[in-house]
């Protein structure tokens, strides 16, 4: 009966080394890492920079993708609106330029001039934030309130229900969620899911 | 009395019949229909339309591939997806190539890719903005990013959200198929 053993002892051994399972990103309560990674001003940019911060609307967005492109302008106007309210949007983009050529740091930087980003839009070069977030398309929000020390994800998903039209778009997601914050509550939904451009992983 | 029909007549009849692609007698009816010079494309505006095809289970491999023209990698993987449904087998493949491509340039992207590729697969477009709403209905275990394929054959379901390459495809297909000998 030393087979029926096997899995109660691969349970024990997971539950001893929990960093050895496979890392599938923020769950909502977790607590998010910061990072330093470089703007397109040539800075480096981290949470920490934002004391008076009450978080962060942190979204993966890219320059290639058709539906980071189609919220361009929505993601512009959540930080014109959240960032005097203590919610900055901080833009990361993941993509490997080597496989990605129109998400190099110079196109970055030509995006940005172009539309007037009122934001920080980070590349994440070693492609090793993306990852601990739990990203796995453009765009992808992480909304992150600060709690003491720790910056907690509150929300994870879209930024609200229709890519194609902000005018048909009836649930603004993110929007709601920061509201909910800045309330006092806790926001609902606290995750929801949208098409995305695959992330572009270095070959 | 018998009627005689020539067997001459009867080939007539064959080559006039209206011809539909390969596994399109199936589908659903859709919202409307997309069409230019030969090509026919079904649109499909709500997500409940397209419901059955995730859910009906079938003895044919059904082979479900969300897509776009606009997207690399899934553009990168099409030949593989149109190989099976060109290739001859015993059972039954149903190759399924959903466009998520944008309202706007159905016209202008999705036609001319399709004149130019001239797939064998069945194409069929999914414009329903809302994706929270349909995204667990493919497969909780999708986050939305694309290529992401489903295959169902029978009771059994197996989603990837992946860039297939030729070889991983044709496991993923062949493995599926043992189950019905």
């Amino acid at each position: 009966m030393k087979r029926n053993m096997l899995p109660v002892l691969a349970l024990l051994l997971l539950a001893a080394f929990p960093h050895t399972l496979p890392a599938n990103g923020y769950g909502v309560g977790d607590k998010a890492t910061d990072f330093r990674l470089k703007n397109v001003d040539g800075s480096m940019v981290s949470l920490a920079d934002y004391p008076g911060a009450k978080g962060f609307i942190v979204i993966f967005t890219c320059n290639h993708c058709p539906y980071s492109v189609a919220y361009e302008d929505r993601i512009i106007a959540l930080d014109k609106k959240y960032r005097p309210k203590g919610f900055p949007v901080i833009a990361i983009n993941p993509n490997d330029p080597k496989v990605q050529p129109e998400d190099s740091f110079e196109k970055m930087q030509e995006r940005a001039k172009e539309k007037g980003f009122t934001f920080p839009y980070l590349l994440d070069e070693e492609q090793t934030i993306y990852p601990q977030y739990g990203a796995t398309r453009t765009p992808h929000v992480f909304l992150l309130e600060k709690n003491g020390g720790d910056y907690l994800v509150r929300y994870i998903g879209a930024i609200d229900n229709n890519h194609s039209d902000p005018e048909d778009a009836d649930e603004p997601y993110v929007a709601r969620a920061v509201d909910a914050l800045l309330a006092g509550n806790t926001p609902h939904p606290d995750m929801t899911k949208a098409i995305g451009c695959s992330i572009k992983r270095k070959k | 009395m018998t009627v005689r029909i020539s067997p001459i007549i009867l080939l007539f009849m064959f080559f006039t019949l209206p011809r539909v692609p390969v596994g399109a007698q199936s589908l659903p009816e859709p919202t409307r229909l997309l069409a230019q010079d030969g090509i026919r494309v079904p649109i499909y505006e709500g997500f409940e339309q397209l419901h059955p095809l995730f859910t009906h289970e079938t003895d044919t491999l059904r082979v479900i591939n969300f897509w776009a023209t606009w997207c690399a990698p899934c553009v990168e993987e099409l030949p593989y997806f149109d190989e099976l449904a060109r290739e001859q087998r015993e059972q039954p493949v149903q190759v399924i190539l959903i466009s998520l491509d944008f309202r706007k340039q159905l016209e202008k992207r999705l036609l001319p890719f399709l004149r130019e590729r001239d797939l064998q697969a069945t194409v069929v477009v999914l414009d329903d903005p809302d994706a929270d709403s349909w995204i667990d209905a493919v497969d909780p275990s999708w986050s939305g990013a694309i290529p992401a394929t489903l295959l169902l054959h029978g009771t059994r379901r197996e989603f990837r959200e992946q860039t297939f390459t030729r070889e991983e495809l044709h496991t993923l297909v062949e493995s599926m198929m043992e189950e019905y000998p």
